[in-house]
């Protein structure tokens, strides 16, 4: 096969695993808009706080060493522990789950009824909340995260494919365990709003908030639910982009980088979050190798949001979308 | 003297449709005017034009320009950031290829410019609505930004990809560059804001105005009783990126002097000055300039009280502003969804009525 052909799909490979991490974020805005009509931009934050929650819970820092170290004149920094990842990742959920009823109570509670654009103000309120208070909490620095991932070229794949096609193809081992993860989060997610009690409540409370509430359904425990949830989904998309590339304050960028694939994969569709993520990977990717080189590269920065301007302009309620059905 | 119409008597249809009906409004506003142009300039140094004045004018212009599309049009834009460094690089490109070209035209050609490049991308708007309309605008903001990075001819070829304000003045007094005096910078920018305030005002009571609200407040009703869509939202699309090109060229040109598109006119910009429009109340003039002003202000007061007078190390003063405004977007959200103008209708409402409670 020419050389050509070979690196074009090495690139759509590799795109398709971008892909399943765009679709990861993407995974926590549709589950929060469904439920609650809220276009939540904190989702990137989200992400970053839950694992910049992680790495400290596993470093044994001292939360707000800085402050305090500022206030008190102390020398603090460290608790002197290794915690183990799976009881970090615990507690980094707990923390999650604790933020959720925290957003229920204080924020979203007094909301209700509101225009959408004063709710999705409010998520970039809170957004710029968390991302200054986990900033305080566990400091500002570049943070390596591991939770005993493995990384780096895949040999297997490698080996087989040169021996194939007398080239071998780099595929990271980290986003094969990316894309199984998010297979595994996918099914559980499904077969949880599908089989269980608490799921068929969140999809009625998805589908019409009055309803819901007329048959006894709490709104406020399912927005806890749902919340918790996101923040889950944050939490793990934190931790396969932290291993990735570290733990930074870009990571609430991805957040962004998830609007392209909602909007092409409709808000409130779960296939859609992951078809979405799968096409706008593998597109940008290889219109990057493809066309990128001839004007100047770094074409990734937009391509998935023209792609996406593009694709409305024809369908304007994404691939998955429910119809927008509009009456006077 | 108090503060109410009554006894103040209109005579003819100017008196009676004019912008400020209550005498005391009137004078205030005169007040202000005369202050701005008359105290402010002998007073200025340039810590107080650079850290306040001139900041706080040019956003207040894109925050007038953003208000404009979002507050009276309905249209969520997250492509300001972008739209300026339209005006930026319009501004710039044509400072450097006429340079006898007089500094306040090429000011407002790059505002023009901005307005094409603004209905270009307001075309999809026809099509898409709400919350895709939003993440579709920034499509525009990361494709202009990138553009201004690769394309080379944007930024003359210089070595370092940054555009720096060549030297041009008006009337003798020279308005960009680095010798320019605060209170010149100031009164440049103060121009355009009362010329741009002033059009704002009487375009959104007008037939224009008019049109964009009915859009706003139902799009598909306003197209039955015979307001054109594609008029409508474009020529709001055009005067929005109209004020934000100007806005854009003013930041470059006279605050900055230097720019790098990335960081000047980045996502964060267009999400800050979304901030200024929701704090300072959708669809009103005078919240543009009271959102302006309290997220212009607000980081400089915090930096004083908490470097200054707390002496904390800066990197927590910054983190802290974070949550603080971050918590003060929440609580204003829940407290006045409507914003800033919104107390201060309250506040009008209450002194007309004054001493009776209703």
């Amino acid at each position: 096969m020419p050389d050509q052909v070979l690196f074009g799909i090495e690139a759509a490979t590799n795109g398709l695993m971008a892909g399943v991490m765009y679709s990861l974020v993407a995974l926590g805005f549709v589950l929060i808009f469904k439920a609650s009509g809220i276009f939540n931009y904190a989702q990137g934050v989200m992400a970053l706080f839950a694992a910049l929650t992680l790495v400290g819970l596993q470093e044994g820092q001292v939360p707000f060493a800085h402050l305090i170290n500022a206030i008190f004149g102390t020398e603090v920094h460290h608790f002197g522990w290794h915690m183990p990842a799976l009881l970090a990742i615990l507690l980094a959920l707990a923390v999650m789950v604790l933020f959720a009823i925290l957003v229920e109570r204080y924020v979203l509670k007094h909301l209700v009824n509101q225009e959408p654009i004063i709710l999705f103000m409010a998520t970039i309120g809170l957004a710029y909340f968390m991302e200054g208070f986990g900033d305080l909490m566990w400091g500002s620095d570049i943070k390596k995260l591991d939770v005993g991932l493995i990384q780096g070229i895949n040999a297997t794949i490698d080996e087989t494919t040169y021996n194939w096609f007398g080239y071998g193809f780099y595929i990271d081992n980290l986003d094969i365990s990316a894309t199984i993860v998010a297979a595994i989060l996918v099914t559980v997610l499904v077969l949880f709003s599908q089989y269980t009690k608490q799921g068929r409540a969140m999809r009625a409370v998805a589908d019409d908030h009055q309803a819901a509430l007329s048959v006894g359904i709490s709104l406020r425990f399912i927005w806890v639910l749902v919340w918790s949830i996101a923040g889950f989904v944050a939490l793990v998309a934190g931790i396969m982009w932290g291993s990735k590339s570290g733990v930074q304050f870009s990571l609430s960028l991805i957040a962004l980088k998830a609007l392209p694939v909602l909007m092409l994969g409709g808000f409130t569709s779960i296939p859609g979050a992951i078809v979405g993520g799968l096409i706008i990977g593998m597109g940008e990717k290889l219109f990057e190798f493809a066309i990128g080189p001839m004007i100047g590269g770094a074409t990734e920065n937009w391509f998935a949001y023209m792609l996406a301007l593009i694709f409305l302009v024809f369908r304007p309620q994404g691939l998955f979308g429910e119809k927008i059905i509009e009456r006077v | 003297m108090l503060y109410r119409e009554a006894g103040d008597f209109k005579t003819s249809y100017a008196e009676d449709s004019q912008t400020f009906p209550i005498v005391i409004d009137r004078v205030g506003y005169y007040v202000v005017l005369a202050i701005a142009f008359g105290v402010i300039p002998f007073l200025i140094n340039d810590y107080w034009a650079n850290a306040v004045f001139v900041p706080l004018l040019i956003y207040a212009i894109a925050t007038l320009g953003l208000n404009i599309l979002t507050g009276y049009c309905g249209q969520v834009s997250l492509g300001t950031g972008g739209f300026m460094a339209v005006g930026a690089y319009a501004c710039y490109k044509l400072m450097t290829a006429f340079p006898e070209l007089n500094i306040f035209f090429c000011v407002l050609l790059a505002g023009g410019v901005t307005a094409g490049v603004g209905v270009l991308f307001g075309l999809p708007s026809l099509r898409i609505k709400g919350f895709y309309l939003a993440v579709a605008t920034l499509a525009a903001q990361f494709f202009l930004v990138w553009m201004f990075n690769k394309v080379p001819w944007f930024y003359n070829y210089s070595a370092s990809g940054q555009i720096n304000a060549p030297e041009r003045t008006l009337a003798g007094i020279v308005i960009t560059g680095p010798h320019t005096e605060a209170w010149a910078k100031y009164l440049f920018c103060l121009v355009f804001v009362v010329l741009l305030a002033w059009l704002a005002r009487n375009l959104t009571r007008g037939n224009f105005g008019r049109q964009w609200m009915a859009i706003r407040d139902m799009d598909i009703a306003a197209e039955i009783i015979g307001v054109n869509p594609l008029k409508a939202k474009l020529s709001a699309f055009a005067v929005s990126s109209f004020f934000i090109g100007i806005a854009g060229a003013l930041f470059f040109a006279v605050y900055l002097g230097a720019a790098e598109v990335g960081e000047a006119f980045g996502i964060q910009k267009s999400f800050l000055i979304l901030f200024m429009v929701i704090i300072g109340g959708l669809g009103s003039i005078f919240g543009s300039f009271a959102g302006a002003a309290f997220l212009v202000l607000m980081p400089v007061i915090l930096k004083n009280v908490l470097v200054g007078m707390l002496g904390w190390q800066t990197d927590i003063a910054a983190h802290l502003e974070f949550v603080i405004v971050g918590a003060l977007i929440v609580t204003f959200l829940i407290l006045e969804p409507h914003g800033l103008a919104q107390l201060w209708r309250i506040i009008k409402e209450k002194l007309r009525l004054w001493p009776f409670p209703h």
